[in-house]
């Protein structure tokens, strides 16, 4: 998930080139105080331009408790905005808040009611320990993010050189058990030293280990490392195809029981080896 | 729309453009473009279209553009009208 400041109308003109799973448009923080009205109005026409047709497009609004908020709304759901980032969630109200207000705005420009996604950055400890809350707020929620500046202000500490990062883990794993009590998708943090490729690919390794689903980016260049570290081995590709080939045969032979060279596969597996076979038709395999 | 003060919208910076307004008694546009022998015509006609779905009849409208899009131009032009003006965004409009 690709961040591109709301405000600069070069980056919003090429960006879909890179490749990137959904492209973020921002409003909030990347933007100035002084060109929050005509970022809106740039991205309002930016998403209402062919050449944004065919990538899934996620806005990130400003946060509920400011005046850019309703504004915001106001201007890209007419627009068609797939999905809506509402950044520093603290709580379930908060989302629920967004939900009406969407609703509203739906009914007003005729757009079906509910077809506005959303998705919830947690990003301080509230959030944090609120985040099955958060997750299960709303029917519109499609995903949840971690965001670690604020967050990191909020619990009295900085984000350190510790190869393990054990600084975001509480974090980490609440937000993504949040996300797998709701069955939606989780997103880590963004890694902003976009010249430290060996850093990002460490934290890469520790975000898939725990379950994270992808990332959110501040560079094009950060898309391709990131898909090749997601994107499953040729060997990983080739186990899964013999296992649903396993799964299917079974099925045919009425048999209750998958097993592939002499070991049981049971269901989760199953599930696993169709993931492991998307992925790679989405991201290829890895180098 | 009415135009009742001078505004600025984008930048000169490269795929945006420069929109200027000011209070005028008629519409007076005057475009440049780094483009304008490809795309003149196409940008004259977005600049046009946006001025009178904002429903601007009167004001000067200068744009300066660096090889904009469509959706960046008519955002640009939006943008610096809805400075110059005293009037919200009526977004069922555009």
């Amino acid at each position: 998930m690709l961040f591109v400041p709301g405000s600069n109308a070069s980056w919003l003109s090429t960006v879909h080139v890179y490749g990137a799973d959904t492209v973020m448009f921002d409003l909030e923080d990347s933007v100035a105080l002084r060109e929050k009205d005509t970022a809106r109005i740039l991205v309002r026409e930016a998403l209402m331009s062919p050449i944004w047709k065919d990538v899934e497009v996620c806005v990130r609004v400003n946060a509920i408790d400011t005046p850019f908020f309703r504004p915001d709304l106001e201007a890209i759901v007419p627009a068609g905005v797939a999905i809506v980032r509402l950044p520093m969630v603290r709580d379930a109200d908060m989302v629920r808040e967004l939900d009406r207000v969407l609703t509203e705005i739906e009914e007003k420009c005729g757009r079906e009611v509910g077809s506005t996604k959303c998705m919830a950055a947690v990003e301080s400890a509230s959030g944090v320990v609120n985040a099955v809350q958060i997750a299960k707020a709303s029917s519109r929620m499609v995903a949840i993010a971690l965001a670690a500046y604020d967050y990191m202000i909020d619990m009295h500490t900085v984000r350190g050189t510790a190869a393990d990062e054990s600084e975001l883990f509480y974090a980490r794993c609440a937000v993504l058990h949040a996300a797998r009590v709701a069955g939606i998708p989780c997103y880590d943090v963004v890694y902003s030293d976009v010249n430290d490729e060996e850093g990002f690919l460490r934290e890469i390794g520790i975000i898939k280990r725990l379950g994270f689903d992808g990332k959110s980016l501040v560079n094009p260049r950060q898309i391709e490392p990131l898909h090749n570290a997601y994107a499953p081995t040729e060997a990983e590709v080739d186990r899964a195809k013999r296992v649903i080939e396993a799964a299917d045969k079974a099925e045919a032979e009425g048999l209750g029981v998958v097993s592939l060279d002499g070991k049981m596969v049971d269901a989760p597996i199953v599930a696993s080896a169709y993931r492991t076979v998307r992925l790679a038709e989405l991201s290829g395999t890895r180098r | 729309m009415r135009i009742v003060r001078a505004a600025v919208a984008g930048s000169l910076e490269s795929s945006d453009a420069l929109v200027k307004v000011a209070p005028n008694d008629e519409l007076e546009v005057d475009i440049q473009s780094t483009v304008m022998g490809q795309y003149g015509d196409a940008i004259t006609t977005v600049v046009n279209e946006t001025l009178e779905k904002l429903g601007v009849t009167e004001g000067f409208v200068s744009v300066d553009d660096k090889g904009a899009l469509d959706f960046a131009i008519r955002a640009r032009v939006q943008g610096a009208v809805f400075r110059g003006s005293d009037e919200q965004p009526d977004w069922s409009r555009l």
